[in-house]
């Protein structure tokens, strides 16, 4: 679903591609964003034809806190233990440009007047592209909920689309965040323990192989995705050198009275068209390859969280067993270990079952994305390889044929 | 005689040898502009022109400018064919000249001196003088390299050695290839013999490059690794660009020295040039007075030319520094980028490993192998990015350093003169006092001291003279020689 709107932004199809199982009884995409100093606002768009809503359209105005919220209400619900819950979107961030922007307008005298508006211009269309990203992701996020024939039918859901004011969530404080962290932890120590234990074996060999290749998958992206960002910000950085080149080279040539000048003004030119062709590679391998990379990253962290989770119920499955047992063997509440055991196994096998199916959507999935990935990766690539070596024939034949 | 050529035999060729001399390089601006009026203007009228923009502090004007003017085009002939353009050859050969090759070049410049009367030996002498510059222009055959860096002995006492090779078919050498084994400081040597003998006598000598304790310790102990090679590379080419220019220098080729160090096998060992020797402490704390000189010396400069010359070296200088500093700074961002897109392609490859769809697996590797032959692309690209262009950039702030030092050395041979000067009217007064005192042994011994002094003036003077006349000439050269340098270096990296 691509987003075209008549608000302030002009979106670009999201780089990630979901899948979607073209269902168009709930369509859901962000028409706008507003970046007010430090927050986001973001207009929600839905058209639906389900009879939920009292409307056939409609629209409301989130913040980010509010996707954040959206997202631990899903995780937080057993029901969708079984399911892997779409990655929650990165907060925005534009420290790191709002930084740079202070630091340029605090002012180097050195450089001159046309350095300092070329820079200014970079980063504006960093800050730019960074908001665009952001945008993006929040809308992902959306359209992977909605697509889900299980998540959408989440009230939650609903009332995030549709509840016209605001939903008063606040961002977690300090203290929750770091329960979060704790519960992160515990959560990792528990896994490590549960994998230990002597008396858990992995029925399933689909999962075993699954938990095996995620856990290394999940390593290896992250590590690309640290790498790919590497790569692109060198590019970026690269760009960026050619301004002072370009404009000392300039400044040389207006000294020069002689064809070294027109051959200085030249070379001044040309930097700065290779400038503009380096910033859009790195731009554009950012949104190729980075995003991807670190959008999978994140569902893959997801898909990990589903295989803990059917862990968890196998190792509550396994203790019931073991109670029941035992109050078998006591003859005491037999009654209540019984259910108990019961309703582990239901869970248990429920997860299983669910699991298996969106394991398998998570694999389907990811191949598509790459794929379209990768492809418009090289396209782009070549493109920009062929118009650089354009610049720089024609830039060589210039400066020959001068004297 | 040179006189009696009148402009009509040479009409056609003159107007365009201007016009020529104005679209080309505008090397001297503002004599140039007085030679575009001269076409136009009346030969007399020309000269009073010249005489205004071309003003030196001498005190015989009229025959200085002359000197100086004739200079000029003598420069700018030399150039002109040094340049190896068609498009100059033809001008000079065209010259209708029945007589030998050695009045040609006065014949360019006769329409312009008709109606001054000089003294024609002293014509005959300056343009011999030029003639023979002009000729070792045109047969500028000199090649040198400088290759195969070896290292010779061991630990701290070890140094590199580089084979400096020439190949010449110019008749002042005794063969025609030769090559030595010369180590660093033997460069530095001869650089310091150069300069010691020229530099203040006005010529730009072409800094030698800069001693680098730390690159050459590293070398010393025998550090294998990429750092001391690239130092040792970097080296090799600083010492050939050197060479190269010292030997495209036309006086500087005839020096005895020069021949001694391309020719001989065997060098004295220049022992001065070692960073922490006597010499070298002799050599900082002379710079620092210098500096503190320069400060000092408040020279007026009447001459409107050096003013400006100096004016635009010093732009130059800050410019050639700024965009030294930006491309350092590009070459280290391209180093990085090469590394991390090493580190991105070893990790592209692993995920390729892991995922078990069999295509993606393929592409993913296949990704690896690519970004990694990238890597090696972005890694030849610094090389050359830094070799070709920031080194001829870190080249050129040195020589201009060394401009900037030959200037200064015309300020203290201006100071010297001033200084004598009025040591001469101090004396001159002390006479006169003498006179009035009637003392008349003290009378002689004044008498003699301002002989002295008067003979000393007419030295400074002199020397002052021919310091401006040397400098102006040089920086001519400077300028024309940077074009090229700077032209050809860049399409190569570029490419």
């Amino acid at each position: 679903m691509e987003g075209r709107q008549a608000g302030k932004e002009s979106k670009q199809p999201s780089s990630v591609s979901v899948d979607l199982q073209g269902d168009s009884s709930l369509q859901v995409e962000i028409s706008d964003a507003v970046s007010e100093r430090d927050k986001v606002k973001f207009t929600v768009q839905t058209k639906s034809c389900l009879p939920h809503f009292t409307q056939l359209e409609f629209s409301v105005v989130r913040q980010h806190e509010e996707f954040i919220w959206l997202h631990d209400a899903y995780v937080e619900n057993e029901e969708y233990a079984g399911l892997i819950i779409p990655p929650a979107p990165p907060r925005p961030d534009f420290e790191a440009s709002r930084e740079k922007l202070q630091k340029l307008g605090e002012g180097d005298s050195s450089i001159t007047r046309e350095e300092f508006a070329k820079m200014k211009q970079e980063l504006e269309a960093e800050y730019l592209a960074i908001f665009k990203k952001t945008v993006a992701m929040h809308e992902v996020f959306l359209q992977r909920l909605a697509a889900h024939p299980t998540l959408r039918r989440d009230h939650n859901f609903f009332v995030f689309l549709e509840y016209g004011q605001d939903l008063s969530v606040r961002g977690k404080n300090r203290k929750e965040l770091l329960g979060g962290y704790l519960r992160n932890i515990v959560k990792s120590a528990d896994e490590a323990l549960i994998t230990r234990m002597s008396g858990l074996k992995e029925v399933d060999d689909f999962f075993e192989h699954e938990r095996t290749f995620l856990l290394e998958y999940h390593t290896r992206i992250r590590d690309a995705c640290l790498r790919a960002d590497r790569v692109m910000y060198s590019h970026k950085c690269l760009a960026d050198d050619y301004i002072p080149i370009s404009a000392a080279l300039n400044s040389l040539g207006v000294q020069e009275v002689n064809q070294l000048k027109m051959s200085f003004l030249k070379l001044a030119e040309f930097f700065e068209r290779l400038r503009k062709l380096e910033g859009r590679v790195a731009s554009d391998e950012d949104l190729k390859l980075s995003d991807m990379l670190r959008y999978y990253m994140r569902d893959s962290q997801a898909a990990k969280d589903l295989l803990y989770r059917r862990l968890r119920a196998l190792a509550d499955y396994e203790n019931a067993n073991k109670a029941l047992d035992k109050a078998r063997t006591r003859n005491r509440e037999v009654r209540t270990a019984e259910s108990h055991q019961q309703q582990c196994c239901q869970r248990f096998e429920r997860l299983s079952d669910s699991a298996k199916q969106e394991l398998m959507d998570f694999k389907s999935r990811r191949v598509i994305s790459f794929r379209k990935n990768l492809i418009e990766l090289a396209e782009l690539e070549l493109k920009h390889a062929k118009a650089s070596t354009l610049l720089l024939w024609n830039t060589l034949l210039t400066l020959k044929g001068e004297p | 005689m040179a006189a009696e050529r009148e402009p009509p035999p040479l009409g056609d060729a003159k107007p365009t040898d201007f016009e020529e001399l104005e679209d080309g390089e505008d090397l001297f601006t503002s004599t140039v502009s007085t030679l575009e009026s001269s076409p136009s203007s009346p030969e007399p009228a020309s000269l009073p022109a010249e005489d205004v923009s071309t003003n030196s502090n001498g005190p015989k004007p009229a025959e200085v400018v002359l000197d100086d003017d004739r200079e000029d085009l003598f420069a700018e002939a030399t150039e002109e064919v040094s340049l190896d353009s068609p498009e100059r050859e033809p001008i000079l050969s065209s010259e209708p000249s029945p007589a030998v090759t050695p009045v040609t070049p006065t014949t360019l410049i006769a329409p312009r001196i008709e109606s001054k009367s000089m003294s024609a030996p002293v014509i005959f002498d300056r343009s011999r003088e030029e003639i023979e510059e002009e000729a070792n222009g045109d047969v500028f055959d000199i090649e040198i390299g400088v290759s195969d860096p070896e290292k010779v002995g061991d630990g701290m006492n070890a140094y590199m050695a580089y084979r400096v090779t020439t190949k010449t078919s110019l008749s002042m050498f005794s063969k025609s290839e030769f090559s030595v084994k010369r180590r660093f400081s033997d460069f530095l040597g001869l650089h310091s013999k150069l300069a010691s003998k020229y530099l203040h006598v006005g010529y730009i000598v072409p800094p030698a490059p800069e001693k680098s304790i730390v690159g050459m310790t590293k070398v010393k102990v025998g550090k294998e690794d990429s750092s001391s090679t690239e130092f040792v590379e970097k080296r090799r080419a600083a010492l050939e660009r050197y060479l190269q220019r010292t030997v495209k220098h036309p006086t500087l080729l005839q020096d005895p020295d020069l021949r001694q160090f391309l020719e001989s096998s065997e060098l004295p060992r220049a022992v001065n040039t070692q960073a922490l020797s006597g010499a070298g402490i002799l050599r900082m704390v002379n710079k620092a007075a210098d500096a503190v000189n320069k400060m000092t010396i408040k020279m007026n400069e009447s001459d409107a030319w050096f003013e400006e010359k100096q004016q635009q070296f010093e732009n130059l200088d800050q410019q050639l520094r700024k965009l030294h500093a930006s491309v350092e700074a590009l070459v280290c961002h391209r180093k990085e980028l090469s590394a991390n897109t090493a580190a991105f392609a070893k990790s592209a490859a692993m995920l390729g490993n892991s995922e078990d769809h069999t295509a993606l697996s393929r592409a993913l590797s296949q990704l690896a192998e690519v970004e990694e032959k990238i890597d090696q692309l972005h890694q030849e690209q610094a090389f050359a990015d830094f070799y070709m262009f920031s080194e001829l950039l870190s080249d050129y702030i040195r020589l201009i350093a060394a401009v900037k030092g030959v200037f200064d050395h015309r300020m203290k041979c201006w100071q010297k003169w001033e200084d004598a000067q009025i040591t001469l009217l101090k004396k001159r007064e002390t006479e006169a006092k003498m006179m009035v005192a009637n003392k008349p042994d003290k009378i002689q011994q004044a008498k003699n001291e301002i002989r002295e002094w008067e003979a000393k003036v007419q030295q400074g003077e002199r020397d002052f003279e021919q310091i401006s006349k040397t400098i102006r000439k040089e920086v001519g050269r400077f300028e024309l020689i940077k074009y090229w340098e700077a032209f050809l270096p860049e399409a190569k990296a570029i490419a």
